[in-house]
């Protein structure tokens, strides 16, 4: 049944829906690649009783004649969400042993589509990272080598672990999150379609916070259409979210039109970087010669500001960090560590509980909203912000779309940027931008590297314009027709 | 030596005067079902946790969403303290850590609060007004609950206050003295009572307030100020000034300087100390909270608030004074409490509004507090006081005995006519029955006769009391005094 | 598009800012990591400061990611009740409360 693990969601759906398959066989090839993928860690809690329950009763929902957008379809969920009665860590050792009493809505949403959980991916501790390589529980490893290399590769971060799943055919879809790439980011890396959608279209009810205003959850799949659908399940307007976006929920897969008539597609010069592989760059070069093929105009844009969203970023982002993770404190939930009084309590429950790269970020956080240096960084930050969003409403107001290379390099191997923060900060140079304007923004496999491995391009929308991303991301995968996966190296039996 | 001047307000040192320099920080809890940003209720006294959210718990992935009463509630306020509206207002959060603060930061309202700068003018005891200043209003969460005493090793952390809706309220430091701090305090409760947007209870903890005492000479520039806290009612707040100012006037006095810091009131001691646990500076990092977008309405909301007004107590003494006449004092006193002032007004309604004043805040206070009643459950209602004082305006009692008749109808909650009727009480204004015991007491006492005949007018009071005893005190006062004063002088 | 990495290596955060900010962020941090701590944070600092580049004298902060003004809820309780799942995943809990290190006020 191995070549279950290789349908992609749309062709699964339609065998369910011919009762062709049943949700059990589907999910249980699932679980069993799951069980053989060990070596790759992506995974923090496997829940394979929890998946075949779930089938079943999908099966059962079925036969009864109801099915929901994702009826059947077994899922891999980022171990942010926050998911009942399961253990939720965030990649954290200060979340230890937390069940959450509640799930989260987007999950929630998916269970309601029919989906089915296979379990928590591995990630990022609090997200916060490039390469997966910060997780309490040790780093993921990317399914895919260079040609003639043996040498482990990350998978990025901070969802890296869903992005693995997800590359590694065993899970169909996995939910991620994005603050600053950390979806876009692992599937460029992983050969998989990532997408963040606009901020506000999912719930952020249940999902560990990082960074309020720039967290977003959203999909990777294997294809834009599988995408499409998932993001269709996974968002909604919330009232538990007071950031929730009240607005319309479009049929995003009806966006994949396969017509490019009538496109404008921006190309930011700021987003050629010196020093940049010449393989990227050349990539990128593909994608507008496609998008033109196809018939969309392509337009020599500017976004003037790029060149400060990342230190505007590593304000922001730090900032609202070390206030969302102040709840860390060992007095409700999670781990404490003894101390002779509350505060020694607190100091060592939060330098047991949080890694160099979390505490790192904390620190820089707490520094700029400080007294005395509010104005100098966070305010500046946030005026800069503007100026970054206002550069993309200026641009929208002329492209339908703007198309870029996700990220500025392929994946690399463990260590390579461990001890450099700001090297492993600049893997989010092209994603950042989104996450600071709110925009949706959709990573796609384009082609290889010249040492095999896979390499993404970035389409970024309007804010709420989902339709044209997908639209735009179909285009180009049509184009690009990328069927490479990985060899399953990896897979024990 | 610290004394008080009389004149300027100054408290006279061994050096000199000082000026005491008051500001306060009433914090009030908002009157609504649910908390500020969750579902859970808001009633005192439930059990531990039991009336608590997983958003007021600071479990992770919880978001708050803001409660539209509290908004309303807090541009009530606004109004009533005649301030300023903010229809732009920004949430943030104010970051600190202790054992009842779940999130790690206290969501509340640091650069644009929901209401700016009003006025409220505050009575004194001599019957003068002052005007004092409101910097702000603005929203908060309450923190938890932390228990010391329940474990040797331990402090006990309950969240059912958590995330409760308050309205900090800052005056201006306008206030000089104790009485005046006192006053204010009064005045804000009795304005947010009649509003309804906070119930005042201080006992309860839902009206709390922080002092902010300092000292300086006259005409100088304001000195270093403590904020004295853990302060819930208004005569430990008046202690813990006197005590806070005696405190910094001997340190200045003998050379020394005045810490900025919080200080913790002991009620039992009536003194101040240093809070031990947060002694380090505060540096709280305020930034605006992600979580929540800016608060906006429009000024149409505002008006259809201020349509929904009740009159408030300074426009209610005005009229009690211009257009029903009572005295500063009686009208002060009436006006204290909406439902007071509702009392009042309903006994007053159709009758003469002096006599209603003197009745609600003479026999009816005195068995009001005998009976260890609140006038909202009053055994006698405005009505059934509104009928005794009738049974005096027909004559059909006198004032004496209606005392005794509103005695009982606190005791049997019956109506006075029915009293009146039951114990045969009804005044005796026949002039033919009068005059009959006045012949009778006069027959028999020619001696005192002689004695009011010989120019002794105070007899005349001995001869009343004689015929009220006869008539157990049911004769018409009036006439017997006119009959006798008639019968004697013959 | 070029990344001004700072060249410049002097300390804009010293060892006494990096203990009073971890204490702030009530993290422990041993008196030995100080040191190499604060060289991380200047750099990242230093990197940041490449925003003072931005002229900004005329920019209002952004306030939130959407123009969009807060919704309210209404005033109903519809929330509460359930002290076992409040407190079930607690370190220390007991009748009921939270427990924590006593403190002293």
């Amino acid at each position: 049944m191995a070549e279950l693990t290789e349908l992609g969601i749309s062709e699964a759906r339609d065998l369910l829906a011919k009762g062709a398959l049943s949700s059990r066989e589907l999910t249980e090839s699932h679980i069993s690649a799951m069980a053989e993928s060990s070596a790759l860690n992506a995974m923090v809690t496997e829940t394979p009783e929890i998946a075949l329950a779930m089938a079943d009763a999908s099966d059962e929902r079925r036969a009864k004649g109801g099915s929901g957008a994702l009826e059947g379809i077994p899922l891999a969920i980022k171990d942010l969400f926050c998911t009942k009665g399961v253990l939720t860590t965030a990649g954290s050792h200060i979340l230890d042993g937390f069940r959450p009493p509640y799930e989260s809505t987007v999950t929630a949403n998916l269970w309601q589509a029919g989906a089915v959980m296979l379990g928590k991916t591995n990630m990022d501790e609090f997200a916060m990272g490039s390469s997966n390589e910060t997780s309490y529980y040790g780093a993921v490893q990317n399914p895919w080598r260079r040609h003639g290399d043996n040498r482990a590769l990350v998978p990025g971060g901070s969802s890296g672990g869903s992005a693995t799943a997800v590359s590694g055919r065993f899970a169909m879809g996995a939910t991620a999150t994005d603050t600053g790439g950390s979806i876009r980011q692992p599937a460029s890396f992983t050969g998989t379609v990532g997408c963040k959608p606009t901020y506000g279209r999912c719930s952020r009810w249940g999902v560990v916070a990082f960074a309020s205003s720039l967290d977003q959850a959203g999909p990777i799949t294997r294809s834009v259409r599988d995408n499409a659908i998932m993001l269709g399940a996974m968002a909604g307007y919330d009232p538990k979210d007071a950031t929730s976006a009240n607005v319309a929920l479009p049929d995003f897969e009806a966006a994949l039109t396969g017509d490019a008539r009538g496109l404008k597609i921006g190309v930011p010069k700021e987003y050629v970087l010196d020093g940049m592989p010449g393989e990227i760059e050349a990539l990128w070069q593909r994608g507008i010669g496609w998008l033109r093929a196809a018939g969309a105009e392509i337009i020599d844009i500017s976004l003037p500001h790029t060149k400060y969203a990342l230190p505007t970023y590593y304000i922001v982002a730090p900032a609202e960090a070390s206030s969302n993770l102040a709840r860390y404190d060992g007095v409700r939930f999670g781990l404490r560590m003894p101390g002779d009084d509350l505060t020694e309590m607190y100091e060592n429950t939060r330098a047991a509980g949080f890694g160099p790269e979390v505490r790192r970020r904390v620190l820089i956080g707490t520094y700029v909203l400080s007294a005395g240096y509010y104005d100098a960084y966070y305010l500046k930050a946030q005026k800069v912000r503007r100026l970054i969003a206002q550069d993309f409403r200026d641009v929208f107001a002329s492209v339908d779309a703007i198309l870029t290379p996700s990220t500025p390099s392929a994946a690399f191997a463990f260590g390579d940027k461990a001890d450099d923060p700001i090297a492993m900060y600049l893997n989010d140079v092209f994603t950042v931008p989104a996450n600071l304007a709110g925009l949706p923004g959709i990573s796609l496999p384009a082609g290889l590297s010249d040492d095999g491995l896979p390499l993404g391009l970035q389409v970024l929308a309007p804010a709420f314009d989902e339709e044209t991303m997908f639209r735009v991301a179909g285009l180009l995968e049509e184009a690009a027709a990328f069927n490479e996966a990985p060899t399953q190296w990896w897979r024990s039996r | 030596m610290v004394e008080k001047s009389l004149m300027n307000n100054y408290v006279e040192g061994d050096t000199g005067p000082w000026e005491v320099v008051i500001g306060l920080e009433v914090h009030a809890q908002v009157t609504s079902q649910s908390k500020l940003f969750s579902g859970a209720a808001t009633a005192f006294g439930a059990e531990p946790n039991s009336q608590v959210s997983l958003v007021d718990a600071g479990m992770p992935g919880m978001l708050p969403v803001i409660n539209e009463v509290a908004v309303e509630q807090a541009v009530r306020s606004g109004l009533g303290l005649n301030a300023k509206i903010n229809t732009y207002s920004v949430f943030d959060r104010k970051n600190y850590f202790y054992a009842d603060l779940p999130q790690g930061y206290q969501i509340s309202q640091y650069l644009q609060p929901i209401v700016g700068e009003g006025v409220i003018t505050v009575d004194l005891e001599d019957g003068r007004s002052r005007d004092i200043g409101i910097e702000r209003l603005h929203l908060e969460q309450d923190a938890g609950k932390s228990i010391h005493d329940r474990h040797p090793t331990k402090t006990y952390v309950d969240l059912n206050r958590s995330g409760v809706a308050l309205m900090e309220i800052v005056s201006k430091p306008d206030m000089r003295t104790a009485e005046e701090a006192g006053a204010y305090v009064r005045k804000v409760r009795t304005i947010l009572r009649y509003l309804g947007t906070c119930d005042g209870n201080m006992e309860e903890g839902s009206m709390r307030a922080d002092v902010n005492v300092s000292v300086r000479r006259p005409g100088e520039a304001l000195g270093t100020r403590a904020e004295i806290k853990n302060v819930n009612s208004v005569r430990f707040m008046q202690q813990a000034i006197a005590y806070e100012t005696g405190r910094q006037i001997d340190i200045l006095e003998a050379g020394g300087s005045i810490d900025q810091e919080t200080r913790l009131f002991d009620a039992q001691s009536g003194t101040t100390r240093p809070m031990r646990s947060k002694e380090e500076a505060h540096d709280y990092r305020y930034f605006p909270d992600p979580d929540l977008l800016p608060l906006e309405f429009s000024d149409a909301f505002i008006e259809r608030i201020r349509r929904t007004l009740p009159e408030l107590p300074d426009a209610k003494k005005q009229r009690y004074m211009d257009a029903m006449g009572l005295s500063v004092h009686d009208a002060q006193v009436l006006v204290s409490e909406r439902e007071i002032a509702a009392f009042f007004e309903q006994v007053a309604q159709g009758r003469d509004p002096k006599i209603a004043a003197n009745w609600v805040q003479g026999e009816f206070f005195a068995q009001l507090s005998k009976a260890e009643r609140d006038i909202a459950d009053s055994p006698v209602s405005a009505d059934q006081l509104g009928g005794l004082i009738d049974l005096i305006a027909d004559s059909t009692i006198s004032g004496k005995i209606a005392k005794d008749v509103l005695v009982s109808m606190f005791e049997s909650g019956q109506d006075a006519a029915a009293i009146v009727a039951e114990k045969g009480l009804k005044q005796v204004s026949d002039s033919g029955v009068i005059e009959a015991e006045i012949d009778k007491v006069i027959a028999v006492n020619p001696d005192k006769v002689a004695e009011f005949q010989g120019g002794k007018d105070k007899v005349l009071g001995w001869f009343v009391g004689q015929i009220m005893q006869a008539t157990k005190g049911k004769a018409n006062p009036q006439m017997v005094n006119q009959l006798l004063r008639g019968k004697l002088k013959a | 598009m070029n990344f001004n990495r700072p060249e410049r290596s002097h300390m804009s955060v010293d060892k006494a800012t990096v203990a009073r900010i971890a204490h702030l962020a009530r993290i422990g941090v041993a008196e030995e990591q100080l040191r190499p701590l604060a060289a991380e944070l200047s750099g990242i600092l230093q990197w940041i400061e490449q925003l003072n580049e931005v002229d900004t004298d005329a920019v209002a902060p952004m306030a939130s990611v959407h123009d969009e003004a807060l919704r309210w809820r209404k005033d109903v309780v519809d929330d509460g009740g359930k002290q076992a799942e409040i407190i079930a995943n607690a370190p220390d809990g007991v009748n009921g409360f939270f427990a924590v290190p006593k403190v002293i006020e």
